[in-house]
């Protein structure tokens, strides 16, 4: 498996459901700053799938068993909460991930380059909203730690180890660990406790192993490529 | 889900480059000044507008009136010794 399409498919199906809230989102000045986030995660998703082929064929024609993202970013939305949870987690882990290869030299030292200033935005959005959100009103902190608590099962495959890809997976584990103990702690909320992966993950996302809504949501994100082939504007 | 409304409304200021000043560029709704910061971010400067920004609470600007326009602003009309135009530039004179 090429690391490349694992890094690409994280960005573009986080892009893919943090789009989702187009329209949706619950202030207007909050829907720009999570559109904002998605097009950054679509331009790295651009940028390394089309180094292992054709970008569109890639997002548009492959099966949901030859994705190759961590279940995680393929995970609903939710409510707001559920997607800022969903965010932190993520976000920690691909800043850390991209300062690592930033400051290696390997394959993917120049996009790292770049996207780990964009990263660090999505981290900090991501933390400061979870600060507001925890230590808010009681139904915020409520559902704030509701959202932690769903998406913590599907935090332990962000550790595994990826082949071609040089990190050092346990350092980040500690390192991504402390980043959000130290948020999930100031925001009055509780670290969940339970296992960071389930019985059935079976390897999970990175060898194809996807969740239910994953499907629903390609079949979104295809449709209109599959029904009108090469189609533009 | 509390509506935007509950969020008080900021003036956004941005710097298009070092040297200018900032200029008002809109407003936007914000539970406090770091997160309107954020959204002056997002909403402002996504394609590349800005080097520095400010955000103000619209409660703190004093606005003059429409009402006062006119004792306002029509007396400086007919005054035009107030422009700097009756003097010769000298030759070779540059940037003025």
């Amino acid at each position: 498996m090429s690391a490349a399409l694992a890094l690409g498919d994280d960005a573009l199906v986080l892009s893919h459901r943090l789009g989702e809230w187009a329209g949706h989102a619950p202030v207007l000045e909050e829907e720009v700053a999570l559109a904002n986030i998605a097009l950054d995660l679509l331009g790295q998703a651009r940028m390394l799938l089309s180094s292992v082929g054709d970008e569109d064929e890639l997002a548009f024609l492959r099966e949901e068993r030859s994705f190759r993202n961590v279940q995680l970013v393929e995970q609903p939305n939710g409510d707001f909460a559920h997607t800022i949870a969903r965010q932190l987690y993520f976000s920690v882990y691909q800043h850390l991930l991209y300062e690592q290869l930033a400051a290696g030299t390997g394959e993917f030292a120049d996009l790292a380059t770049k996207a780990v200033k964009e990263v660090a935005y999505h981290r900090d959005h991501a933390e400061r909203w979870v600060l507001r959100l925890g230590d808010g009103t009681a139904e915020s902190h409520e559902r704030m730690q509701n959202g932690l608590d769903a998406l913590w099962r599907f935090t332990g495959e962000l550790f595994r180890p990826v082949e071609g890809l040089d990190v050092d997976g346990e350092s980040l584990h500690g390192s991504w660990s402390s980043a959000v103990t130290s948020v999930v702690e100031r925001a009055t909320l509780r670290l969940p406790s339970g296992p960071q992966s389930s019985a059935w993950s079976a390897g999970a996302g990175r060898q194809g192993l996807h969740t239910e809504p994953f499907g629903r949501m390609l079949a979104e994100m295809q449709h209109l490529h599959r029904s009108h082939p090469g189609a533009s504007w | 889900m509390s509506s935007s409304t509950d969020w008080p409304l900021w003036e956004v200021f941005v710097r298009s480059r070092r040297g200018l000043s900032h200029t008002h560029a809109g407003s936007l709704h914000a539970p406090d000044a770091e997160m309107a910061l954020r959204n002056a971010r997002d909403l402002y400067t996504r394609r590349s507008e800005g080097v520095s920004l400010w955000v103000v609470p619209s409660t703190a600007i004093t606005a003059s009136s429409p009402d006062e326009k006119d004792s306002f602003f029509e007396p400086a009309g007919d005054k035009p010794y107030r422009h700097p135009t009756f003097y010769e530039i000298p030759e070779g004179v540059k940037h003025l």
